[in-house]
């Protein structure tokens, strides 16, 4: 038996993501010591590199791009009681999505390609995710075991439809034929110098704006509409919801078909937007950072918008370091990441109590 | 005579709420003390900080007459306190011997230990009449003997002084009476006892002196010879209440519900329902009796549509069921059956909604509450609106909507939920312990509702593990035994003592 905590939200979800991610990096610094580095040298680096030039800012936003899109998966999925491990393999099947689409139809002009484009990765994500969610609603296989086992199949699946038959012939690189011109994303700088800004060029693309949207998608599905009523009702209470006549198979397949189509859209910020024709590994982790993104966002699109820029500093900040600093190496950014995830995410409330004492004695002599 | 447990002066605030103010308190040696009061009334809070839970912010404790800082339940078992929990704390594999040797293990070598611990507890149970087979596990123990290893476990930890929150909960009339037969004995052996009830006739026929408490402070302490029920239960609410039968009851009309045969097996293959009919008529209340788990939480599953039955047949008006093509709880509101469950934090709530949330539920599909295209959206407008008028109308507190359904107090939830089911106007209600866990002001309340829709011609079943509130509410009692109906009995022919032997017995009605 241990006492309530009483946190004002302010402080729950105010200061104590910020007192975690301090420690986070202070935890980081000493790291970083520990090698004989100068941490204050190497962060400052890292926020030169992700926010302190145009460019760095267009990089940093393409990554935000695929975390906003895995994070949400993740959070949907939570929020119908469920953990989707198999963002990885959804994004990989929405990027296969894409590129079947963009390689049966090079003719078609891009106001009609593109949506198709969309459409093709939320669908192929989401058939990736609903043989896992039909397995576990209705044969019991649980599903963080079956979507890691989908995450495999997925990444097999795309190499040996890459190497067997997207690969043109003669080719000796494992990648698809390039797409017609149509079937890009346009990138913002392209877009911008049509209005006359001169943007120095970077991989971000449209695909942001797509991620935005669904975001307010997502926050309005979960706690607007009615499916979103009754997945929440089955996630936090699946008695209570059967009990109100709502049959939690369905809703089982509903939070997998949503969070498999969002995972999918990493297919379009990866290959419709950047590459250009499908490539091997190409979502190279976004999938499991949507755990992180999550976790650390709280499950709630508006979080989640705020840590995938975090994890996209990270990202881009973290590849320049290693450029700057050259005994600075690829590794070291990743421990700092898994640093983050760690106090962030998976500690997130062990100086909860401590905060709670804090204020309660501040609110008695003040 | 020496107070065993002198409180002074405790108060303790959990965030907004203050649990206890002040609260003084002497049990005298020797005695059995009575702690009564409604549900949030302190008394669980004020036995947790002499059990060494929590810490009061202020006030002092004195054990046998010393100055005690009770810092954890290490502390309170060396100053010779001993709990039992209205919910067991038994480890259900191990046998009683087991459980009564489990952290207080005389020696490394277990063998030896047992030999000794078990010399010990024999002389124990000859002295105080706490008869347990020490050898069988404990999952194969019937509630009351769980009840006495959990006394003879605080006993063998050196008890003198004996808290026992809740402890006919769960029992038969029978066994109660036998719990008190063994607490009078432990009393004349010296043990004090601290019981903390909300049963008032149990106060009155154990206790020696008994304090009231309401909204976390002591009202009054008075001795037994000069306390009425009455007079407890208006300190306990502030107010005059009745609990009684009013006169009259409505006449039964046309058969709204006919079950039939209903058989079911529970998970370990036990005939949970064994062959159980029943009929529900406009007009009446029929209350279900039973010892807790005879099948009555089953039945109320069948019925709502909760669990399709191996077998029988249920006709609820004009739609008739088998078990391959069993009612959903869908289609069950649909045809205005309605349902109060048994276990309202797992069931009737979703505990992490607000209010205004969890009144729509099982109704989140009526035209009402939707909205948006194509009806996607709900309306929550609407869903808002209704809420405070429930709210309103069932006198549910705090008066908030956007309070989290966990937030609210046990009687609160239970009258949302109510008038949630009621609001529909149903024409069969189920009912599960409407008022376990509730405090006397909202049961008063509950009853009358239920008697209204009663009233207006609505057929209610009414499972309660509480007979007084049977025998308040029912028109009828089925009574209810190892998934048999054991008895059916007109209110008019039914006793505390009738039915407690009803319940007991496993053979089926004729």
């Amino acid at each position: 038996m241990s006492q309530p905590l009483n946190l004002p939200r302010w402080i729950d979800i105010g200061l104590l993501p910020l007192w975690n991610l301090a420690i986070a990096l202070l935890a980081a610094g000493l790291v970083v010591r520990g090698i004989g580095q100068d941490p204050l040298h190497a962060f400052g680096a890292m926020l030169q590199g992700a926010l302190g030039s145009v460019r760095g800012i267009g990089y940093t936003l393409y990554y935000t791009t695929s975390f906003i899109f895995t994070g949400l998966a993740v959070a949907v999925a939570f929020h119908g009681g469920l953990f989707n491990i198999g963002g990885e393999g959804q994004a990989t099947l929405g990027g296969l999505g894409v590129a079947l689409t963009a390689l049966a139809f090079p003719q078609l002009p891009a106001p009609v390609l593109l949506p198709m484009l969309v459409i093709a990765a939320a669908l192929f994500g989401m058939a990736w995710a609903l043989v896992p969610a039909w397995l576990q609603a209705w044969r019991g296989s649980h599903i963080v075991i079956t979507t890691i086992m989908f995450n495999f199949l997925g990444a097999s699946l795309n190499v040996y439809l890459l190497v067997n038959w997207l690969r043109p012939i003669g080719d000796m690189a494992v990648e698809s034929a390039d797409f017609s011109d149509a079937a890009r994303m346009p990138a913002l700088h392209e877009l911008a110098a049509r209005f006359g800004l001169e943007l120095p060029s970077s991989p971000l693309n449209l695909s942001f704006v797509l991620a935005l949207a669904a975001c307010v998608f997502v926050w309005w599905f979960l706690w607007k509409s009615g499916a979103g009523y009754k997945l929440r009702a089955v996630g936090s209470s699946p008695r209570a919801a059967h009990y109100a006549g709502i049959a939690p198979r369905y809703q089982i397949l509903l939070a997998m078909a949503l969070s498999g189509a969002l995972a999918g859209l990493v297919g379009v910020n990866e290959i419709s937007g950047v590459q250009g024709k499908l490539t091997l590994d190409f979502v190279a982790g976004a999938g499991f950072t949507g755990i992180a993104v999550a976790l650390m966002g709280r499950n709630h699109p508006i979080g989640i918008v705020l840590a995938s820029l975090l994890f996209g500093v990270l990202y881009q900040g973290g590849a320049e370091v290693s450029f700057d600093i050259p005994d600075f190496s690829r590794e070291m950014v990743v421990t700092a990441q898994g640093l983050i995830v760690l106090f962030a995410g998976a500690m997130a409330m062990v100086s909860a109590p401590l905060f709670a004492r804090l204020y309660a004695r501040f609110k008695r002599h003040g | 005579m020496q107070a065993a447990v002198r409180l002074t002066g405790i108060s303790k605030r959990f965030g907004a709420v203050q649990a206890n103010r002040e609260v003084s308190l002497a049990v005298a040696s020797g005695t059995v003390h009575g702690l009564v009061g409604e549900n949030g009334a302190g008394k669980s809070t004020l036995m947790a900080i002499l059990y060494g839970y929590y810490q009061a912010d202020a006030g002092q404790i004195e054990i046998e007459g010393q100055p005690a800082r009770i810092g954890n339940s290490f502390d309170a078992i060396a100053l010779g306190i001993g709990m039992v929990h209205q919910h067991f704390m038994l480890v259900d594999t191990l046998s009683a011997l087991d459980n009564v040797m489990l952290g207080a293990e005389p020696g490394f070598f277990l063998a030896a230990g047992k030999k000794q611990v078990r010399i010990k507890l024999e002389a124990l149970m000859a002295e105080t009449g706490l008869n347990v087979r020490l050898d069988a596990r404990v999952d194969t123990l019937p509630v009351g003997e769980l009840q006495r290893l959990e006394i003879l476990k605080a006993l063998y930890r050196g008890a003198r002084i004996l808290i026992l929150d809740e402890p006919t909960a769960v029992l038969t009339p029978q066994e109660t009476t036998q719990l008190f037969e063994t607490l009078a004995r432990l009393r004349e052996r010296g043990t004090t006892i601290l019981l903390i009830t909300h049963k008032l006739g149990e106060v009155m026929a154990l206790c020696d002196a008994v304090t009231v408490m309401r909204q976390g402070q002591v009202v009054q302490t008075l001795a037994i010879a000069d306390a009425t029920t009455e007079k407890l239960a208006e300190a306990m609410v502030g107010r005059r209440v009745d609990l009684g039968r009013p006169a009259g009851s409505a006449q039964a009309g046309e058969v709204l519900l006919d079950a039939k045969d209903l058989r079911l097996r529970s998970e370990s293959g036990v005939a949970a329902l064994d062959g159980v009919g029943l009929q529900l008529r406009a007009g009446e209340i029929v209350g279900v009796a039973g010892v807790s788990g005879n099948g009555q939480s089953e039945l109320l599953e069948v019925l709502a549509g909760m669990q399709a039955p191996e077998a029988g047949t249920l006709a609820l008006g004009d739609a008739r069921f088998e078990p391959a093509r069993w009612l959903d709880p869908a289609r069950a509101r649909e045809l205005k059956l309605a349902h109060v469950p048994e276990d309202r934090h797992a069931c009737g709530m979703v505990l992490s909604f607000p209010a205004w949330e969890t009144a729509a539920l099982g109704y989140h599909e009526n035209a009402e509450y939707r909205g948006g295209p194509a009806g996607l959206a709900m309306n929550q407008a609407v869903m808002r609106r209704r809420t405070t008028e429930m709210q309103e109308r069932f006198d549910v507190r705090p008066r908030n909507i956007d309070l989290g359904s966990s937030k609210f107090s046990g009687g609160n939830q239970q009258k949302l939920i109510l008038a949630r089911e009621i609001g529909q106007a149903p024409r069969v209600l189920l009912v599960g312990q409407p008022t376990r866990g509730v405090d006397i002001g909202a049961i008063e309340f509950i009853h009358g509702q239920l008697r209204a829709l009663r009233d207006a011609g609505c057929a209610v079943l009414l499972v309660s593990s509480e007979l007084d509130e049977i025998l308040a509410l029912a028109d009828r009692v089925v009574v209810m035994n190892a998934g048999r109906v054991t008895g059916e009995l007109a209110i008019a022919d039914c006793d505390e003592k009738k039915l407690g032997l009803l319940m007991a017995s496993t053979k089926a009605a004729a």
